[in-house]
């Protein structure tokens, strides 16, 4: 039992802060916001050569099969710098393709072949259909090298595709369908570098309970993954109010000696001090029954802390915290979005509550 | 990184069967009361006579020296079975790490093995009248004679210290000293000669504290925690216990959000989603509690002041958690019970250890580096 990230972890992490450092992510973001994705897109390549998106993408596409606890390292580093795009939903639908593919090529050929054959009718008695051959191998291994960008949308708990607009690949599954998605007119978000649009369902890829399923993984993973960047937006949010706190003078001292200033900041940090091992201790359980309560549990707790650490980052800044030339409201902004993207924390508390009472 | 716990599963079995064979099947009486301080006495005794009193201390002591990780698991068991609140808790928690770092080998062969077993069960007396959060201006003094020390003046709020047979705590030994200087550490017999004891009752009446008046009281140098004139240190290296994991550990929040958890069941409306939310809320943070108690025996570097995040985490989730209950319970929530009795214990959480205010100024400066007030 080590409870803490190992060297290797530690380093990926390092490695990823250094590079996202040197990106000037804050003006990335707002090429982003507006429509300018081209830098986003490089620093997307980047993070990809840095082994990001192999750590979603299996071994046989080129990546390194679900590393968890790497993953978790990775989007913390996203939401410190406020990465823009969809990285989430992009480490879903690898995980989404990867095991509708696997069935698809399963070991009890006949039945695959049986069921590969004929899209789903929708009704109940309808055989399973999985994705046609190839469909997986065209998307995988670009996802693993950062030149497939992929956006889905899983309703009712995840109803947009975020940057859609630049996705190459984006899915949508709805019931126990998978389907292609024609990306509606962008919405605008609190979090402008967030560009969301409904999606209008296209040709159905794959249909059965097994869609389903693998849709419920693939939901956890991207709702790990948002937590995990909650956490980190939360944590950037506290370094720069504790700095500011430490430099803005007022009365004749900096504002970080009075105590009702002390006690926000204080504040912020138990939450996320404890919102951190919840989102490690739900990546190490990845594969296990408990693995969708564990992550519901973190992403209830990390909603809340890096909330809770963004209204306290306004209040510490005051008016400048309030303003959209200043970087880190950007960073305010994305803490109120991510706290309901792939589900609220209320959606997430009823999910725990269920998978320990039933329903 | 892995959580793998296999390695502490026999360990966890043996505390589990034996528990389950040894907890009374009805709970005792509150351990504030003087029956029920007996009863669980004699509970300690029979834990002793088991092993399994204080786990993690070496053998000599009366203990079988668990890892952190077999602490933590032994404590997960002990409250999931049900087992009575640890009455020797301040000895055993908060002296016998002083005594670990600071005392003497004599004194270590002295006092644990009695502490272990609960015959001598032990007061922390720490606060006086004059100096809640503000420790350092405390003015009980210890003056020094032939032999030993007297003590003179008076603590208050010391915790068991109605009934419990010996105390330690911190006395002005130097009163031309600083504030932080000439303080001296040192145990001494509640029933000595010259001190007398008043039960205090605490919010519902049960004499869970005292006061305690000094007059002369007599205590041999042998009692002398650390060097005389460095109690201010020998006291905040008990801090950290006392705040941190030692004294509440994970086991027993994730024992009550489970039993919280079960009460929803039996008496939850599901349509009062404002309350389920609440009670998923306290089992999440009892999980949050586990897994950052399992991250910090992972490091080797001390916590130092972070257990002053641990002390407001684990105090204000007790409170959550019982108030939770007591909504749950509705009309029958004001009713003595167990509901009710950790319902009391846990209001006093944010307020003794240090209170919340003091341990988000600790962490403001120490943890996140704020610049540090002027002070008188």
């Amino acid at each position: 039992m080590k409870f803490i990230l190992d060297a290797e972890q530690r380093l990926f992490g390092e490695t990823l802060d250094k590079l996202l450092a040197q990106a000037g992510t804050p003006a990335v973001a707002r090429d982003w916001a507006a429509g300018r994705p081209e830098p986003g897109l490089a620093l997307w390549r980047s993070l990809a050569e840095a082994g990001l998106f192999a750590v979603a993408v299996p071994e046989r596409a080129g990546g390194a099969g679900v590393l968890p606890v790497e993953l978790v390292t990775a989007f913390h580093e996203l939401g410190r710098h406020g990465v823009p795009g969809p990285y989430a939903e992009t480490v879903a639908t690898a995980v989404l393709l990867d095991r509708l593919s696997i069935l698809a090529e399963g070991p009890a050929e006949g039945a695959a072949a049986v069921r590969r054959s004929g899209a789903a009718e929708g009704t109940p008695d309808a055989p399973s259909s999985f994705l046609a051959e190839g469909t997986a191998e065209a998307w995988l291994p670009g996802i693993a090298e950062g030149t497939v960008v992929a956006s889905l949308a899983l309703p009712p708990l995840v109803p947009y595709a975020l940057d859609a607009d630049v996705a190459s690949v984006v899915l949508t599954v709805e019931g126990d369908e998978l389907r292609t998605a024609a990306p509606g007119q962008v919405r605008e978000s609190l979090d402008p570098a967030r560009r969301l649009s409904p999606v209008v369902p296209g040709d159905v890829l794959a249909a059965g309970p097994e869609v389903a399923a693998a849709a419920g993984e693939a939901r956890d993973l991207g709702t790990l993954a948002c937590a995990a960047q909650l956490v980190g937006v939360g944590r950037r949010l506290l370094e720069v109010s504790v700095d500011y706190a430490g430099t803005r003078r007022q009365f004749g001292r900096p504002i970080g000696e009075f105590q009702a200033v002390k006690h926000h900041l204080a504040n912020a940090l138990v939450e996320l001090e404890y919102a951190r091992p919840l989102v490690h201790g739900a990546a190490l359980a990845y594969g296990s029954p408990d693995f969708s309560r564990e992550v519901s549990a973190a992403k209830a707790m990390a909603s809340d802390a890096a909330y809770g650490a963004a209204r306290i980052a306004l209040q510490v800044h005051g008016a400048i915290g309030y303003t959209d030339e200043y970087d880190p409201s950007l960073l305010i902004r994305k803490a109120r979005a991510l706290r309901a993207a792939w589900g609220s924390p209320a959606d997430h508390r009823a999910r725990v509550m269920s998978a320990l009472t039933g329903p | 990184m892995d959580l793998d716990l296999s390695s502490v599963e026999p360990f966890r079995a043996e505390v589990r069967a034996w528990l389950r064979a040894h907890v009374p099947a009805a709970p005792l009486p509150s351990l504030e009361t003087e029956e029920g301080f007996a009863a669980h006495r004699a509970w300690e005794r029979e834990l002793h006579a088991a092993g399994l009193s204080v786990v993690s201390w070496p053998e000599e002591y009366g203990g079988r020296n668990a890892t952190p990780l077999e602490w933590l698991v032994f404590e997960e068991e002990y409250y999931a079975a049900g087992a009575p609140g640890r009455v020797g808790q301040n000895g055993i928690n908060l002296l016998a790490p002083t005594l670990f770092q600071h005392g003497t080998p004599e004194q270590l062969a002295r006092v644990l093995p009695p502490m272990a077993s609960g015959e001598v069960i032990w007061a922390q007396a720490w606060s006086e009248p004059g100096a809640g959060s503000d420790l350092a201006s405390l003015r009980a003094t210890a003056t020094r004679v032939a032999g030993g020390w007297r003590l003179n003046g008076q603590k208050t709020w010391s915790s068991r210290a109605a009934f419990a047979d010996r105390g330690f705590g911190p006395f002005r030994s130097d009163p031309e000293a600083g504030r932080h200087h000439g303080l001296t550490y040192l145990m001494f017999a509640l029933d000595a000669e010259g001190l007398t004891r008043r039960p205090i009752g605490r919010i519902d009446g049960k004499p869970a504290f005292a006061e305690l008046f000094f007059d002369d009281v007599f205590v041999p140098d042998h009692d002398v925690i650390g060097e005389p004139g460095s109690g201010w240190r020998v006291a905040m290296s008990t801090t950290g216990n006392e705040r941190g994991l030692t004294l509440r550990s994970p086991g027993r929040f994730l024992a009550a959000a489970d039993r919280l958890v079960e009460l929803w069941h039996a008496y939850g409306d599901p349509a009062d989603t404002a309350l389920r939310d609440r009670v998923a809320d306290a089992w999440i943070r009892a999980r949050a509690y586990r897994l950052k108690g399992f991250e910090t025996i992972s490091r080797t570097e001390d916590a130092g002041a972070e257990s002053s995040v641990n002390k407001i985490f684990w105090s204000e989730l007790d409170v959550a958690l019982h108030e939770t209950a007591l909504d749950l319970l509705g009309p029958d929530g004001e009713l003595a019970g167990e509901w009710l009795e950790g319902y009391v214990f846990s209001l006093a959480g944010p307020i003794y250890a240090g209170t919340n205010e003091i341990q988000r100024n600790v962490i403001a400066e120490r943890v996140l580096g704020l610049p540090r007030a002027g002070r008188p």
